[in-house]
Order: C-alpha cells, then structure tokens, then sequence
C-alpha cells in the first residue's frame, strides 16, 4: 500500500516574501509513485514553492506535510544548474559521492560498499562515460544526469527538480524526461518537476499543478488543461488546443492588460492579438 | 671528499644544523606551509581567496599589539584573526558581492588599527623593526616559546578540516545542494574561516602577516593546476609549501655569506619559490594534457560547446 500513500501534502500554502504574495493558498497532494508537472511562467512562485517544500522558506499560512516525518531525509532536490570552475577538481563521481555522505563528518573512506553505490547510481542515470570527467566540464545534459544521481543516491521518497528542462537541447529534454519517468517507476518515487512549457512533460505526467497569479489549478493533467480552468486561473478567456499530441493554449487578446500578461505566461501560451 | 660530500657543504652553509634559530625555522615554517596548503586548497576552491588575504592582513594588528604588550606574537596574529574572522561573517549575507564588501570593510578596519599599533610599537620602543617583523616576518628570530603553541594551533587546523572535509566539500559545490542535506552551511562557512585565521596567522609569525597570503594562496592554487582531487591537491599544496619554505630558509641561511654580512629575507626566497611553483605548475600546456588523459570525447565536446 506504500505506493498509494499521500506523500507531499501542501496544505492552503501562502507565501509572501518582502510584502509581496507569491503563493495564495495553494493546495495539493501527491501520492507514491506519481509525476507531477509544477507548470508555470517565470515569475509565477514555482521556484518559491519548491523552496518552502524543501523548508528553506516559512509560509505565512498553510503547511506542507512530507510522510514519513523528516523532511530533509526524505526529499533529493535537483537545482536548475550549479556553477562551478572546471578548474576545480571535482568529478561525476565525486559529486554523486557527496550526495551519499556529504553532510559526514570525518575524511571519507574508500569503502568498496560506497563505491559500487556510487557506480550503479552513475550507471542508473547513464552517467558512466563521464564519471570521471571533471563537474565544471559537463555539458547541461550531462550535469542535470549527474545532479540527478547526486539527488537519488539516497533513495528519497520525493524529489523535486527546479527547471531540470531549462537550458537544454531538445534531444537531450527527452532523454532526461524519460530518463526521470523510468527512475521514478523503478524507485516507487514521487517526483515534482517544474518548468515553463508543459508539452515536454505531456507523456510522462499523471499530475499537474499549474500556477499564475500566486494560484493553483491541480489535479490530472487532462482535468486542469481544459479552456474553462485556465480561464479561471488566468483571469482572462483562454482555448486550451491539441494537435499533434502537444497542446496550445490561445490567449485571445482579452483586450484591456492583455499585453502586459503576454510576458507573464508560459511558453505553451500563445497570445492572440 | 666526493663531490655529492663538497656539493652539500656548499649548499648547507656551516652552523645549519647546530643553530637553535633554524631548528625554529625549520619546525614552525614548515608546519605553517603544510597547515596552509592543505587549509588553501579548500579557500581557493570555494572561492574566498581575498578573504584569506583581508584575514592575515587584519591579523598584523594582533601582531603588532603583542610586539607592544611583549606577549607570545602567535597569539596576537592568532587573537586578532579569529576577531576578524567572526566579523567577516556576521556581516556577510549570502550573496558573494556582499560577502566581498565585508570583507574589505574589516579589511580596512583592521588594517587602520594595525597602523595605530604599529605607530606605538616604533615610537615606544624606539625601534623600527616592529612594522618590518610583523608585516614581513622575521624567521630566524623567532623564540623558541612559540614552538608549543605553533603546534597546537596547526594541529587543530588540521583537526577540524579532516573533521569537515565533506561538508566543505558540498558546501562549495552548491550551497543549496548542501542545505538538502542537512549541512548547516553558514555555521560551516564560519568554521572555514576560523581555520583560515589560524593557518594565516601561524604564517603571519614565520613569512609575515602581508605574505602569509602568498603561502596559503601559492602552493593551493599550485596544486590544483595538478592533482586531479581535492586531497591529492591538499597533499601537493602541502608539499610544495613545506619545500618552498625550507628551500626559501636554505637560501637566506647561505645567503649570508654571499651578501657580505646581511643576507635576504626569508620571506622573499620562500615567496619567489612559491611563484615559480605556481608558473612551472602552469606550463605544461595544461589543456593538452587534460585533452590526452581523457581520450575522445572531452576534445569533440569542448568543440561542440565553443
């Protein structure tokens, strides 16, 4: 029954930070095992709600409830990229390592135990052929997979990604989509993937949230991408259309502010003049 | 005599082993070198070059306020560092601009009071070698009561950064990555830097609170042109601290015989060592030799990147 088991419960979540509100009253759960897509337009509190999940951020109102009591031990979080030197002599693996025991104390030792975690983490990821390749070296594909290993190598019960999508080719967003759609499969995990374009994510979600405004529509993905949900959400008329197994929404020129939205909107959004 | 037998009594002056004001050298120099190269690695690497240098700068005030009061100079440096250091941080936020304006502020408060302390020192005791010892150091005459807690202040450097090692490590990958799992990161920012002002100020007594820069930065960032990991560069940047330094307190040792009477400062020799480390370290021509050890993929990548 573990599969089914509430596992991030985000209960009437507001978060203001310096005066502003970025989230109002967000409300969700999700279960084991299920791929959700936290869909929004820059600026629309995505980063802010991964941030208050993780704790990192104190609500104003609402909580966020993990399963299985400690937060920390059962979240991996994967940020959108990390910079760092190729000068500095970290590997692939090294930062994989980290994610095992990084928060130790003491010099690291050389157990066989760690280094076959280490090795089939590398490979479950398909990180093998550049397990020795310096981090700052890595291509953004090549990095995401590497912060994924680092993330999972522990087993959470969760993990939340910060535009994982961003930054790459196309060819290499499907991999990595797929690529977190087997792991979470294999690992019974529930995974929390933000991005600004949902039609990426369109074979692989069974969940979305969708953000605008500070609000949330949730639910299945075939339920909250419907013309009158996203109406509602956005505050303004909009046609959600599907061709070719993607799916476009037509916001169709509201008149009055329409033009200071268009800005406002994911990428999926296409505006009407 | 054999000629290896007249090459070393050329090269090891008469008096190099019997001298108690060597021996000093030799124990407090080199334990200095081996505590800051492996504390450097960790500084260059997370990216706090200036504030180790802001911490020895700061620390010649401490310096300069025990030469006043008469007092152990280790602990002065040692006193003063440790000031800085926590100043440093409860000013800093996390952002890396502010964090460097912090540091120059205490910078400059520290360095305004080593001037006033200095001032006193050259004016009271009516000598000028005040500002030249603390500032630039004065290797072979350091008393020998400072061996004790020379000893004690490298080996808890070196306690705390075994202790450490993994969350440093995170910690100057990602911040955020680190706070996932659990590392406290500020708490442990400020123990990086109470390590930095315990490396640099057991260097402030030996090379000098300005040049202790030179052997924290040098040797670190010497190594990690080479070694391909971060113990391997603490390893390296150790060895070639504690080389320079000896090598350094050799040629000032016989460099009173060529000189007629004054001989160099040791400070100079160690840091010209280390600088030529630190460019033989770059010559190689580094991106060859990456290129080879990795064979196909990394030369199609970086072009494909360019």
């Amino acid at each position: 029954m573990r599969g089914e088991s509430e596992v991030l419960a985000v209960q009437r979540l507001s978060v203001s930070l310096s005066g502003r509100r970025i989230l109002d009253e967000v409300d969700f759960a999700l279960h084991g095992g299920e791929f959700c897509g936290l869909i929004g337009a820059n600026g629309s509190g995505k980063t802010t709600l991964l941030r208050t999940i993780l704790g990192f951020v104190t609500p104003t109102s609402g909580r966020v409830v993990i399963d299985g009591g400690h937060r920390l031990a059962q979240i991996g979080y994967v940020p959108q990229k990390i910079v760092l030197d190729p000068a500095i002599p970290m590997r692939t693996r090294d930062l994989v390592g980290l994610g095992l025991d990084g928060h130790r104390l003491g010099l690291p030792l050389a157990r066989r135990a760690r280094r076959r975690l280490v090795d089939a983490m590398l490979e479950a990821v398909g990180a093998t052929s550049f397990a020795e390749q310096r981090v700052g070296e890595l291509s953004g594909g090549e990095q995401q997979r590497a912060l994924i290993a680092h993330a999972l190598i522990r087993r959470p019960r969760l993990l939340l990604l910060d535009e994982p999508l961003a930054n790459l080719d196309i060819k290499s967003i499907a991999t990595t989509v797929s690529l977190l759609r087997r792991l979470a499969l294999e690992y019974r995990m529930t995974v929390l993937l933000s991005t600004h374009d949902m039609n990426p994510l369109l074979p692989a979600m069974d969940r979305i949230v969708y953000l605008a405004n500070g609000r949330a529509a949730t639910g299945r993905t075939e339920d909250v991408v419907r013309g009158e949900v996203l109406s509602r959400l956005f505050g303004e008329h909009v046609d959600v259309i599907r061709v070719h197994g993607r799916i476009l929404v037509i916001a169709a020129g509201a008149g009055n502010g329409a033009s200071a939205d268009l800005e406002r909107h994911p990428d999926h959004v296409v505006q009407v003049p | 005599m054999t000629r290896v037998s007249l090459l070393l009594s050329a090269l090891f002056e008469p008096g190099w082993n019997s001298s108690e004001p060597v021996l000093t050298a030799v124990v407090i120099g080199g334990g200095a070198a081996v505590v800051s190269g492996v504390v450097g690695v960790l500084t260059v690497m997370r990216g706090q070059s200036f504030a180790g240098h802001a911490l020895a700068d700061v620390s010649s005030a401490g310096g300069a306020a025990a030469f006043l009061l008469g007092l152990n100079p280790l602990l002065g440096f040692l006193l003063m560092g440790v000031i800085a250091a926590a100043g440093m941080e409860s000013f800093a936020a996390h952002r890396i601009r502010e964090r460097d304006l912090a540091t120059g502020v205490v910078l400059g408060a520290g360095l305004g009071l080593s001037a006033l302390l200095l001032y006193l020192d050259v004016t009271s005791k009516s000598t000028t070698g005040a500002a030249i010892t603390v500032m630039f150091g004065s290797m072979f005459a350091m008393p020998p009561s400072v061996v004790p807690l020379a000893l004690a202040v490298g080996g808890s450097a070196l306690l705390a950064i075994a202790l450490l090692y993994r969350p440093l490590l995170l910690s100057s990958l990602d911040p955020a990555l680190a706070r996932v799992r659990g590392v406290p990161v500020r708490l442990i920012g400020l123990c990086h830097l109470l390590v930095v002002a315990f490396a640099v100020a057991l260097s402030a007594v030996t090379v000098g609170a300005i040049l202790s820069t030179a052997l924290l930065i040098g040797p670190a960032a010497a190594a990690l042109r080479i070694a391909g990991r971060p113990g391997g560069a603490m390893l390296l940047a150790a060895v070639i601290g504690v080389a320079a330094t000896w090598g350094g307190i050799l040629i000032a040792y016989d460099s009173y015989d060529w000189t007629g009477g004054h001989g160099w400062p040791v400070s100079f020799c160690i840091v010209t060592i280390i600088f030529l480390a630190y460019l033989a370290a770059g010559c190689p021509a580094r991106g060859k030799v990456r290129a080879a050890a990795r064979p196909g993929k990394a030369g199609v990548q970086a072009a494909g990147r360019g």
